[in-house]
């Protein structure tokens, strides 16, 4: 693994039984990359995404994330990345200032950098009138923008998405996608999920899982020109439907 | 050491906000402890009773004015007949009936000896043994004042010959069942709400989402365990001092015994109880299932704790069982410190056994936690 990989995935599988929830996926992921992870629904999609984080132990196949190993060194990998999952994960009966100063407090952020981290996140996200709010009562976009923060509390170096945008209007999507260029730009990786094809043309490179399996891997421009279409949606169509 | 100070903090602020929760956790159990044991009782009073008098003389008169004076006996129903006392007892309006044949004082004069019906519905079995030990003792009692009067008709020469027992008891002079039933109740519930808390809490976190979230930062497995459990445990003693105030103002329950002794038992005891509650969480998805084992090991763990039937009375299988019973040790600490004023070497073997239990229960939870699937 060359010092510019941070992800690198080799024949990585999971299997429920007999069936093959992901199978043999590889590929790598380069520092301060945007990689779309594209796929229909049950394609593997999340599967894949939590072994990489260290939550679920592969079946076969190796992987390395932020150059640990997902089998030895699971709790490492942890310390080096963010995760926001599909289904909202802060805690509702806490405040939006409460639910930053206990994640930063568990990844083990001093009181002072959890002060300044509050102040900065509060500003960029617009919402120092809320920050003692109870976050339950926050509308779903606000609270998808808080969960990207908070994934990005203790600076990690790649930070997984999984679905962020899902059920977000389009304006507030177009805010989250500033986000997400703005963590690549200052240097994190972001390993993102969408099923939205306009934000796969955002990623500087996408792969498309369908059944298990990476079909295809390359920017959004190449998988145009390689499927002879003109937007993502149509690449996407033209494989998931075989 | 910090980022446990950050889950306890989290913890309290969200049982602390949680407006369902906390008469629940602080309003309840003070019911509970109230009604249960003015409830909760082996006294058997208000017995119906009904009697058949065949002889109408002034002795029977006197026996059945010796029920009459008792507290214990109430509505006193003078049947005509055996087959309508029958039938009363059938439809339950007498509980224990006397029969006073014919010839009842010339006999007993005659004779110097007689004989009485007795019958008692037997359905409580329990309540049935007490109703019969109360009517042989007003008997007795009968018999010792007549015997005199007999001695003095008829022959001087025979002495009466009697050995009386003269009972005491000793931990709970008077006999109040109270005292004897509030500090079992005390320790059901210390038991109850932190098994439930601890039990349902984790798989709160598991239902909505916020597990996963936890399971994704490199938090320690026995850092998140000792956060989340600990401000249970302060619950739980937080309960226990409530509780003992309660049972001294309300039920004037002595405390003869240490009380930082029962204290340091309960400290422990609770560790087992969360324990317990966290490995039924690690192996369940929600808090319904949560919900029903631990019902099922409450339930279990009470009936078979010594609090209502004596553990020396149960098969010697389920004796064996009691062992592993964390309620039973308790209670038994419980009385023993409260009522007999034991010391630390008295209760040495339950504290050794709860220690053990509170260990062996937290390395299986600590275990049975899987941040990997």
């Amino acid at each position: 693994m060359d010092n510019n990989t941070v992800i690198q995935v080799e024949g990585l599988t999971k299997m429920y039984g007999d069936f093959a929830a992901v199978d043999a996926i590889t590929f790598d992921v380069k520092k301060g990359e945007i990689f779309g992870f594209l796929g229909a629904n049950g394609a593997g999609k999340t599967t894949a995404m939590k072994m990489l984080i260290g939550i679920s132990k592969p079946t076969a196949g190796k992987a390395q994330v932020a150059g640990f190993d997902v089998y030895k060194q699971a709790e490492n990998i942890k310390k080096s990345i963010g995760y926001m999952s599909q289904k909202f994960a802060l805690y509702d009966d806490l405040t939006v200032k409460e639910n930053i100063t206990f994640f930063g407090g568990i990844y083990g952020l001093s009181r002072k950098r959890i002060k300044e981290k509050i102040a900065i996140l509060l500003e960029e996200l617009g919402l120092e009138d809320v920050s003692d709010q109870l976050v339950g009562a926050l509308p779903l976009g606000w609270k998808q923008k808080l969960s990207f923060s908070v994934s990005l509390i203790h600076d990690p170096k790649i930070v997984f998405l999984d679905e962020p945008t899902g059920g977000v209007d389009p304006i507030t999507r177009r805010q989250f996608w500033e986000m997400i260029y703005k963590a690549a730009h200052q240097g994190t990786t972001v390993f993102v999920t969408t099923h939205y094809m306009d934000e796969a043309e955002y990623c500087d490179r996408v792969s498309i899982m369908v059944n298990g399996k990476i079909e295809a891997l390359d920017t959004p421009k190449k998988l145009k020109a390689q499927f002879q279409v003109d937007n993502m949606n149509d690449v996407f169509l033209k494989l998931a439907r075989g | 050491m910090k980022t446990i100070l950050y889950i306890i903090q989290k913890e309290f602020k969200q049982i602390f906000r949680n407006k369902g929760m906390l008469p629940i956790i602080f309003v309840l159990p003070i019911f509970q402890l109230v009604i249960l044991s003015n409830a909760a009782t082996f006294e058997v009073k208000n017995i119906k009773f009904g009697y058949i008098d065949s002889d109408h003389t002034a002795t029977s008169r006197a026996l059945i004015e010796k029920f009459n004076a008792s507290t214990y006996f109430n509505v006193l129903t003078d049947f005509p007949s055996e087959a309508l006392a029958s039938a009363a007892m059938l439809k339950g309006e007498v509980d224990v009936l006397l029969e006073i044949p014919n010839y009842f004082e010339r006999d007993l004069q005659k004779e110097k000896q007689n004989s009485l019906g007795v019958t008692i519905n037997a359905i409580d079995g329990a309540a049935a043994g007490v109703e019969k030990v109360y009517v042989t003792q007003i008997v007795q009692r009968f018999n010792q004042s007549i015997k005199v009067d007999l001695l003095q008709v008829s022959d001087k020469q025979i002495q009466p010959i009697a050995i009386e027992t003269i009972p005491l008891f000793w931990y709970n002079k008077t006999l109040n069942y109270k005292t004897f039933m509030v500090p079992g109740i005390l320790v059901l519930l210390v038991t109850m709400i932190t098994l439930f808390l601890s039990g349902m809490n984790i798989v709160r976190e598991k239902e909505i989402g916020t597990l996963e979230q936890i399971n994704v930062t490199p938090i320690k497995k026995s850092q998140f365990i000792i956060g989340k459990l600990f401000p249970f445990w302060v619950i739980g003693m937080g309960l226990l001092t409530v509780g003992l105030i309660l049972a001294k103002v309300i039920f004037n329950i002595p405390m003869i015994g240490s009380l930082p002794l029962l204290y340091l038992y309960t400290s422990i005891y609770i560790l087992v109880i969360l324990g317990i509650g966290l490995f039924i969480s690690n192996f369940t998805d929600t808090q319904q299932q949560a919900m029903f084992i631990a019902w099922f090991f409450t339930v279990i763990f009470i009936l078979m704790s010594g609090l209502f039937t004596p553990i020396e009375s149960m098969p010697k299988w389920a004796q064996t069982l009691t062992e592993f019973n964390p309620i039973r040790y308790f209670v038994e600490v419980m009385r023993m410190v409260m009522l007999k004023g034991s010391g630390f070497k008295d209760i040495l073997p339950q504290l050794l056994k709860t220690a053990i239990y509170a260990f062996v229960m937290n390395a299986l939870a600590v275990w049975s936690y899987k941040k990997t699937n």
